[in-house]
């Protein structure tokens, strides 16, 4: 089957069954999704497809073959970061931060349907992903200053 | 720059080869007791005569080329240290941080390390990390001193090079360290800057690997991949104790890119893709035989049985307000998020495994156990995991992924299930806590008989004043295999005497903040009690049934901290904590955005065991293995959160990644009974709290 993967077509032969997060990570060496309960319950292994956040370890690989599939390597500019991987870490919005890449992947696609979401509205989308170290607080600041930013350079976009 | 491989049975017994084969330069080792008679084998470079030991705990080069490495057995596990400690170098080599690069955790090139664990890198390696890199920046003036024969006064370290400012002269660290050409031992005396002159450290630096985690770049043991590697899945018994009978794997090894492994009573497979392993796993037809073992309801009367005679009951009372009281604790577990993981590749009889372990040199020498091998031909590499909190001392996993590598002659990565987490790794252990104590009218404390059963010794020496002390931790065999874990039974002690504490003050008509600051002398415990308190506004308004505020303090390990929290009850008796205050004094602060974070993590962990977490266990099985079924906090049940940091310029930094998880558990009992009058006595405290 296809898999179009951050902008890159791949053609993976594989079962249809088989979750999306082992493909990626064992078939397409793109390891920033994680796994971390292998039942949807942690979120590490959240990806975007079609721009929605799913958990990729319960997303059979053949149901989104030919889709636009984005994990947190898509996520950067080359060497620039995304608004919300500089605002996760201007926060210091993690500590062992094997939480990062689904924190960022699944808080992306909420920026993406609302783009200056309220606290209550970052708490609740979150509300699927665990981190265990504990750095809930500075996520929301982050998500939170990354929305301001990406804000301003959409404003700055429309005035240019 | 080309990686160094150490022969480390014997490091440093020769310099000049030591020095070839990490590139020449300037080294600077820090050794336990240089000074120590019957090491001696060679005389010191620049700086005078210095014993050689092998006992080494650090060591810092500065390359030809300017590269700066600190090397340390510790590891990152979340805590941050990779970013302190290359502060502490940073700092006394007046360098920018960004020019150090730590070398953790990696017994070919780092020096032995007990562990990264007991909140123990920021006062004991941090130091040595800064007497090594003064003693550099020293070595580098005097060099440079030499060279252009001036007297050292007249020269300034500054930006990884050394100036002149009157002549000009400037020479870059790389261009002095190969002039100097030697191995320095850290003697006396040392430059080590103090607190209040810190120039890097004492501010927050980000982390400095921070880049490549939020890019996914980061690789963790459980993203490595090597060419021809298999993924592995191991045989596990149905139930703890389980013996095997018999298996048949026959259907197993048919499935093409599968090898089965057997190793005694050891099964496993590896095959080309994780999913083929999972199928071979499925088809493995094993017999077993089980025993019958106790459960979670029978746990606490098995712990108070299994134990002998608790303290003497204290002395018969005059006259004031006596207690005897029970707390107990659950079992609970880590839930690391990244679970266990390894990665495991032999070359010849050389074995390497990358693995996330507090433990490096420890897991070492256990898979030279189980392999029957040498530690000299074990290599254990720890990449920055995906955390542990004190969950990850042991190697299991590290072993069943070199067994299978062994079986199967490729290399194999094992990933444990969270499945396998929640069963196979170690617990926090449960207890028992019996508190008798008796406190005079005035609400002075009296009299104190504190006993421990199973969950441990930590924090357990209560530090407000009294005159008759029984205090006692006595060991019972865990039903279940127990284990090290963030702050140890600091929590259940805390959480026993400052629910206790609370009970007194309420027996004695006192407020909680008063009854404990009457019977404190710990000037540090006082001040966080009372910036916490301040902070928070204690007794600015009063509890009502359906909001309530406690407080509690504690101090272990060096830190100090106080904690107020307040709790919302919503009908159906659903409690919420909104908000938590806590003061925090560890000494001269090295990080303060980091100390914080770890503080918050700390509070937010701590939450879970106060109010939900607990492992349901039956006849050698754990009923909740996934997170479905056992809660860890969420982004709903974090409260707003206030740190305040203490930072005493005056005292040695000590470790800050344990200590203030112990007391948030007792500020919401307390609040709890503020608002209700319900005192809940065990952790997790939801299920009696909805039960009462």
């Amino acid at each position: 089957m296809d898999l179009v993967v951050n902008g890159v077509r791949s053609r993976v032969d594989t079962d249809p069954e088989r979750p999306l997060l082992w493909v990626l990570r064992n078939e397409l060496d793109l390891t920033g999704a994680k796994y971390g309960c292998g039942e949807g319950q942690c979120g590490a292994c959240t990806v975007l497809i079609e721009g929605v956040a799913h958990r990729s370890c319960l997303t059979p690989v053949g149901s989104v073959s030919g889709k636009e599939i984005t994990t947190i390597e898509g996520l950067a500019d080359g060497e620039r970061l995304h608004p919300l991987q500089q605002a996760f870490v201007d926060c210091d919005a993690m500590q062992c931060g094997y939480c990062t890449p689904g924190m960022i992947m699944q808080s992306a696609a909420l920026l993406r349907r609302e783009p200056s979401p309220s606290e209550a509205e970052i708490r609740g989308e979150l509300e699927g992903n665990i981190c265990r170290c504990g750095t809930q607080n500075r996520i929301v600041a982050a998500v939170h200053k990354a929305a301001r930013s990406m804000g301003a350079m959409a404003k700055g976009e429309r005035r240019g | 720059m080309a990686e160094t491989i150490l022969n480390h049975s014997r490091p440093l017994m020769d310099r000049r080869g030591f020095l070839k084969s990490i590139g020449g330069g300037l080294v600077v080792l820090f050794a336990f007791d240089p000074d120590a008679p019957g090491q001696e084998s060679g005389s010191g470079g620049p700086g005078g005569a210095h014993a050689l030991p092998e006992n080494v705990a650090a060591w810092l080069h500065i390359a030809p080329d300017g590269t700066i490495e600190a090397f340390t057995g510790k590891v990152e596990v979340g805590q941050n240290i990779r970013t302190s400690l290359t502060q502490a170098v940073a700092d006394e080599l007046r360098c920018p941080a960004n020019a150090v690069h730590l070398v953790m955790g990696d017994t070919a090139r780092t020096p032995w390390d007990m562990g990264t664990f007991g909140s123990r890198t920021t006062p004991t390696m941090a130091p040595e990390m800064r007497r090594m890199a003064s003693t550099a920046r020293e070595t580098l003036v005097d060099q440079a001193a030499r060279a252009w024969g001036v007297d050292r006064s007249r020269l300034q370290v500054e930006s990884s090079c050394v100036c002149d400012k009157s002549s000009g002269k400037k020479a870059s660290f790389g261009e002095l360290a190969a002039k100097i050409d030697w191995v320095n031992v850290v003697g006396k005396p040392d430059y080590v800057t103090p607190p209040a002159e810190w120039q890097v450290a004492g501010k927050s630096l980000p982390k400095v690997n921070g880049k490549e985690i939020v890019s996914g770049k980061h690789n963790y043991a459980s993203d490595l991949k090597l060419p021809g590697m298999l993924y592995g899945r191991v045989l596990r018994p149905p139930s703890f104790g389980a013996k095997l009978v018999s298996a048949d794997t026959a259907a197993a090894a048919k499935i093409p890119g599968v090898t089965v492994v057997r190793d005694g009573d050891f099964i496993g497979v590896a095959a080309t893709d994780e999913q083929k392993a999972q199928k071979a796993l499925l088809s493995i037809d094993a017999k077993w035989e089980t025993q019958p073992q106790i459960s979670a309801r029978e746990l606490f009367p098995y712990i108070k049985q299994g134990a002998g005679a608790g303290s003497p009951d204290p002395s018969s009372p005059a006259s004031g307000h006596s207690l005897s009281t029970t707390y107990t604790v659950a079992y609970i577990a880590h839930v690391p998020l990244e679970p266990r993981a390894a990665v495991a590749k032999f070359e010849g009889d050389k074995l390497t495994v990358w693995t996330g372990t507090q433990r490096p040199f420890g897991v070492r020498g256990e898979l030279a156990a189980a392999l029957g091998t040498t530690e000299d031909k074990v290599r254990v590499i720890m990449p920055d995991m995906g955390s542990g909190y004190g969950g990850k001392h042991s190697g299991e996993c590290a072993i069943e992924a070199a067994r299978l590598a062994r079986g199967a002659g490729k290399p194999v990565k094992l990933i444990w299930s969270r499945e396998e987490e929640f069963t196979w790794a170690y617990l926090r252990p449960a207890g028992v806590i019996d508190i008798r104590s008796r406190a005079a009218q005035d609400g002075a404390l009296e009299s104190w008989a504190f006993d421990n059963y199973m969950s441990g010794p930590s924090g357990l020496p209560t530090p407000y004043e009294v005159a008759e002390k029984n205090e006692h931790f006595h060991q019972v065999k865990s039903p279940l295999r127990e284990g090290s874990y963030r702050g140890l039974a600091s929590t259940a002690n805390h959480f026993a005497r400052e629910s206790h504490m609370d009970e007194l003050a309420a027996a004695a008509g006192m407020d909680p903040l008063a009854f404990r600051l009457k019977n404190l002398k710990n000037e540090r415990l006082t001040a966080v009690l009372k910036t916490a308190a301040e902070r928070f506004g204690w007794g600015k308004e009063k509890s009502t049934p359906t909001r309530g505020f406690g407080l509690a303090c504690g101090t272990e390990k060096g830190g100090y901290v106080g904690c107020c929290a307040e709790i919302s009850i919503g009908s159906g008796r659903q409690l919420r904590v909104e908000r938590v205050v806590s003061a925090w004094d560890c000494g001269a602060i090295v990080n303060p955005e980091h100390l914080t974070n770890q503080v918050e993590g700390a509070i937010v962990m701590g939450l879970g065991g106060a109010l939900f977490e607990a492992i349901d266990f039956a006849n050698g099985r754990i009923l909740n293995e996934r997170l479905s079924q056992y809660r860890v906090p969420r982004f709903s049940d974090v409260p707003r959160i206030e740190v305040v940091l203490i930072d005493r310029k005056d005292i040695p930094s000590a470790g800050a990644g344990e200590t203030p998880i112990v007391g948030i558990a007792p500020a919401i009992a307390n609040a709890i009974f503020s608002s209700t009058g319900l005192r809940i006595r065990s952790l997790p405290m939801l299920p009696a709290f909805r039960a009462m």
